[in-house]
C-alpha cells in the first residue's frame, strides 16, 4: 500500500479528515522549505503539497504566482524540489509528500529519469496541473514502475464520463477543484462541491481531497465534512508574505503558516465524527 | 526533396489527439478540457457546412476586403538582383494584417456558440485590434490581455483598441510580453469559461486551436497560389514568411505543402543574434517541451524553465512556436531560418522608401531573409513574401531606435 493510501485509511478509521498544507518550493528563501515541512507536520498537516516553481504558471491566482517567482529568483528548480523531499525523508519517513507542478520541468527531465529520482528521494505521488489523461501514458508507465501515484484534478466542468477517465488513471487520491477559476479565488459553494464530490464518489473508491479556496477554519469545516481531505495553499503562501512584508523574518513567517495552520485543523476536526 | 517529404500527408495531421507528429495536444487543466472537446465537436460541424463557409467567405470579401493582392515588388527586386519578389499584401486587410482573417472565423464559432464575451492575448497589438474590432461589430464584451511591456511598446494599438470599445488588461507577471499575456488570457478563460470563448490569435495553444487558426489563415496561401499560377503562369520558387507563434506562415505554406518544387522559409526572429540569448527563434536554437496547451519547440534552460525572449517586434517575442511548425520542421519540409532585429530594421527602411509599403517589423523579419534568398536565385526565378501586416503600429519604436523623439 502506498503512504498515501495508508495514510487515508488510518485517518478514517480515526474518523478524521486529510488536511493538506500547499507550499511552493524555496518561497519565500531555498532554506525555509524543510524546516517549514517539519513544522506544518508538527502542527497538523496529514500530507504535504510541495508546488514545483515554473516560469508560466497558468493555473495559479496572483498569490501562488508571486510565490513561484520568489522561488524562482532564487534559482529553484525540479532538482531542488526533489533535494527537498530527501532531506524531509531523513527525519520523517511517514508522512505523504506530493509535487504539484506543471508538464515542463518534468518533461524537460526526462519521464524516466524524473521517476527514479523521485522514487529515490522518498516522492510520494505527482500532480501535473496541465497533464490531463489524454496525455498521461507516457509519465503514468514510469510512475507506476517506480511505484508513486498519479494525483489527478477533477473540475466542476468535468462530465460524468471524463470522471470515468480520469479514475481509471488516478491512484492515491482525486484532487476535486471547488471552483471554475485559479488557486486563491472566489467563494465556496459548499453545496456545489457536495454534490461534485458525490459524482466522483459514484465513480471511484479512492479518497476525494478538496482544494482552491479555503482559506480559514469555516470553509475548511464546511468542505471538510463532505470531502476526506483538503487542501490549503494560497491562505498560507499569503500568511507568511504578509508577515515578511510587514518587516518579519524567516523565523516569523514560518510561525504565521502554522498558527494559521492550527486555526484550519480545528476546523478540520470541528467536523470529527 | 528527400522520399520521406514526398510521401506524407499533409492533410491528415493534426490527427484526433490534436497532434502533428509528436508535437501539439491538449496540455490544459482539466477546467478547460470540456470547453476544449465542445470547441472541437463544434468546429468540426461548421468546418464542412456550406453556409458556415459561405458566412466566412461573405465576411472576408466584405467586411475583411479580400482577395489581397499579390503585389510583385519591381524596384526592390531590381535593386537586389536576382529572383522576383512578390508580396502578399496581408498589410491590406482591414485592420492592417492577417490576423483578422482568424478572428473573424472564431467570433463566428463564439456566436454560434453563443457566446456573449470574447477575451485575446495580444503580441504587438495586431490581434488585439482584430479581435475588439470584431467583437465591436457583433456587440460582444472583449477583453484583451497584454503584457507590461508590449503595452508601452505599442501604444498606438493599445488606444485603438480601447476605441474599439475593448478593455485593455496590462499583464505585470513573469517577463510582461507575449507569453504572459497568454498565460493570464488562460487564468480568466478558466474563470469564466462557461460564458467566454478565448480567440487565440496564432497556431498555438491546445488543440483544437492550432488546426482551426490555421483552417482560418489559409485563406491566404489559397489566394497566393491561384494568384501566382494567374499572373506568373507557374508556382513560385520558394515562399518566405515571418515565425513568431506562427500563423500567417502557415497560413501562406499550407496550401503549397505538396507542391514539391516550392521551397519554404520560416524566419523567426534573431534579435540581438541566435548565440547571445536575445533572441525569439524556438526552431533554430530552442529544444521540445510543453507550453500553453501543446508541446513544440521552446526556449527553455536547463530546468526547463521557459526562457525570456527578445525581438524588436512584439509580435515575434515568444518562446514557443505552433506545434505544426515544430513537425515541418522535423520533416525538413520547411526551412526555419533566423534575421536579426538589425536586418529587419533595415528592410523596413528599404521596403519603406523603394516600395512605398511600410512594412511591420514582424514582416520585416520576413523581408531581410528574402532579400538575402532572392540575391542568390535568378531572375526566372520567383519568391512570394508573406506581408503578413503594415507598419504605422511600429513607427513609434522605429524612431526610437533611430533617436527621434516625438
Amino acid at each position: 500500500m502506498s503512504r498515501i493510501a495508508g495514510r487515508f485509511q488510518e485517518l478514517a478509521a480515526q474518523g478524521r479528515k486529510a488536511l493538506i498544507p500547499y507550499i511552493v518550493v524555496g518561497d519565500p528563501a531555498p532554506e525555509v522549505t524543510v524546516p517549514l515541512m517539519h513544522a506544518l507536520v508538527a502542527n497538523g498537516a496529514d500530507i504535504i503539497e510541495l508546488g514545483v516553481p515554473f516560469s508560466d504558471p497558468m493555473s495559479e491566482g496572483p498569490v501562488i504566482q508571486l510565490a513561484h517567482e520568489r522561488a524562482l529568483a532564487s534559482g529553484t528548480s525540479l532538482r531542488d524540489a526533489l533535494a527537498a523531499v530527501r532531506q524531509f525523508r531523513e527525519s520523517d519517513t511517514t508522512t505523504p509528500v506530493l509535487l504539484m507542478g506543471y508538464a515542463n520541468p518534468v518533461e524537460h527531465m526526462g519521464h524516466a529519469a524524473f521517476a527514479d529520482a523521485a522514487a529515490e528521494a522518498g516522492l510520494d505521488a505527482l500532480l501535473t496541473v496541465d497533464i490531463p489523461p489524454e496525455e498521461v501514458t507516457g509519465i503514468n508507465a514510469e510512475l507506476r514502475r517506480v511505484g508513486l501515484d498519479n494525483i489527478f484534478l477533477v473540475a466542476p466542468t468535468t462530465p460524468d464520463a471524463r470522471i470515468g477517465r480520469i479514475v481509471d488513471q488516478a491512484s492515491g487520491f482525486i484532487y476535486y477543484v471547488s471552483l471554475k477559476g485559479v488557486t486563491g479565488a472566489g467563494h465556496l459553494d459548499v453545496d456545489d462541491v457536495a454534490a461534485h464530490v458525490a459524482r466522483i464518489r459514484d465513480r471511484s473508491d479512492l479518497p476525494v481531497a478538496v482544494g482552491f479556496g479555503i482559506k480559514d477554519a469555516q470553509s475548511a469545516a464546511s468542505v471538510a465534512g463532505i470531502a476526506d481531505g483538503i487542501v490549503v495553499g494560497s491562505a498560507l503562501i499569503r500568511a507568511m508574505a504578509d508577515k515578511l512584508e510587514a518587516g518579519g523574518d524567516h523565523q516569523a513567517a514560518q510561525q504565521a503558516a502554522v498558527e494559521l495552520l492550527k486555526e484550519i485543523r480545528s476546523g478540520v476536526d470541528s467536523t470529527a465524527s | 526533396m528527400n522520399s520521406e517529404v514526398k510521401k506524407t500527408d499533409f492533410s491528415a495531421v493534426p490527427d484526433a489527439q490534436g497532434r502533428f507528429g509528436v508535437y501539439g495536444g491538449k496540455f490544459v487543466a482539466e477546467t478547460l478540457m470540456s470547453a476544449l472537446d465542445d470547441l472541437e465537436s463544434l468546429y468540426n460541424r461548421l468546418k464542412d457546412d456550406e453556409s458556415f463557409q459561405r458566412e466566412l467567405d461573405e465576411d472576408l470579401a466584405r467586411y475583411v476586403g479580400r482577395p489581397s493582392p499579390l503585389y510583385e515588388a519591381r524596384r526592390w527586386s531590381e535593386r537586389v538582383g536576382g529572383a522576383r519578389i512578390l508580396l502578399k499584401r496581408e498589410d491590406l486587410n482591414h485592420t492592417g494584417a492577417h490576423k483578422v482573417n482568424n478572428t473573424v472565423g472564431q467570433a463566428l464559432l463564439a456566436k454560434h456558440m453563443g457566446k456573449k464575451r470574447v477575451i485575446a492575448e495580444t503580441g504587438a497589438g495586431q490581434h488585439g485590434v482584430a479581435t475588439a474590432t470584431i467583437a465591436a461589430r457583433l456587440g460582444l464584451e472583449c477583453q484583451v490581455f497584454m503584457g507590461e511591456e508590449d503595452v508601452r511598446r505599442q501604444a498606438l494599438n493599445v488606444y485603438r483598441m480601447k476605441l474599439l470599445g475593448a478593455d485593455v488588461i496590462s499583464v505585470k507577471s513573469g517577463s510582461r510580453t507575449l507569453k504572459d499575456a497568454m498565460n493570464e488570457a488562460m487564468r480568466d478563460w478558466v474563470t469564466h469559461v462557461d460564458e467566454t470563448f478565448y480567440i487565440i490569435g496564432t497556431v498555438a495553444g491546445p488543440h483544437p486551436y492550432p488546426m482551426l487558426v490555421r483552417d482560418f489563415q489559409c485563406v491566404i496561401g489559397r489566394e497566393a497560389r491561384a494568384q501566382s499560377l494567374d499572373y506568373l503562369g507557374k508556382l513560385p520558387d520558394a515562399l518566405v514568411a515571418c515565425v513568431g507563434g506562427g500563423s500567417n506562415a502557415i497560413g501562406l505554406f499550407h496550401p503549397f505543402l505538396e507542391d514539391e518544387s516550392v521551397a519554404m522559409y520560416g524566419v523567426e526572429a534573431g534579435g540581438h543574434g541566435v548565440s547571445t540569448n536575445q533572441h525569439a527563434a524556438p526552431l533554430t536554437a530552442g529544444t521540445p517541451g510543453v507550453l500553453h496547451g501543446n508541446r513544440t519547440y521552446l526556449m527553455q534552460d536547463a530546468n526547463g524553465q521557459i526562457m525570456h525572449t527578445h525581438s524588436v517586434s512584439a509580435g515575434l517575442d515568444y518562446p514557443g512556436v505552433g506545434p505544426e511548425h515544430s513537425w515541418l520542421h522535423d520533416i525538413g519540409r520547411v526551412n526555419y531560418v533566423v534575421a536579426n532585429d538589425d536586418e529587419a530594421l533595415a528592410a523596413f527602411h528599404t521596403l519603406t522608401r523603394v516600395e512605398g509599403i511600410m512594412p511591420a517589423l514582424e514582416s520585416s523579419h520576413a523581408l531581410a531573409y528574402a532579400e538575402k534568398l532572392a540575391a542568390s536565385m535568378t531572375p526566372e526565378q520567383s519568391i512570394v513574401v508573406n506581408l503578413s501586416g503594415r507598419g504605422d503600429k511600429d513607427i513609434h519604436t522605429v524612431a526610437q531606435i533611430d533617436g527621434i523623439d516625438f
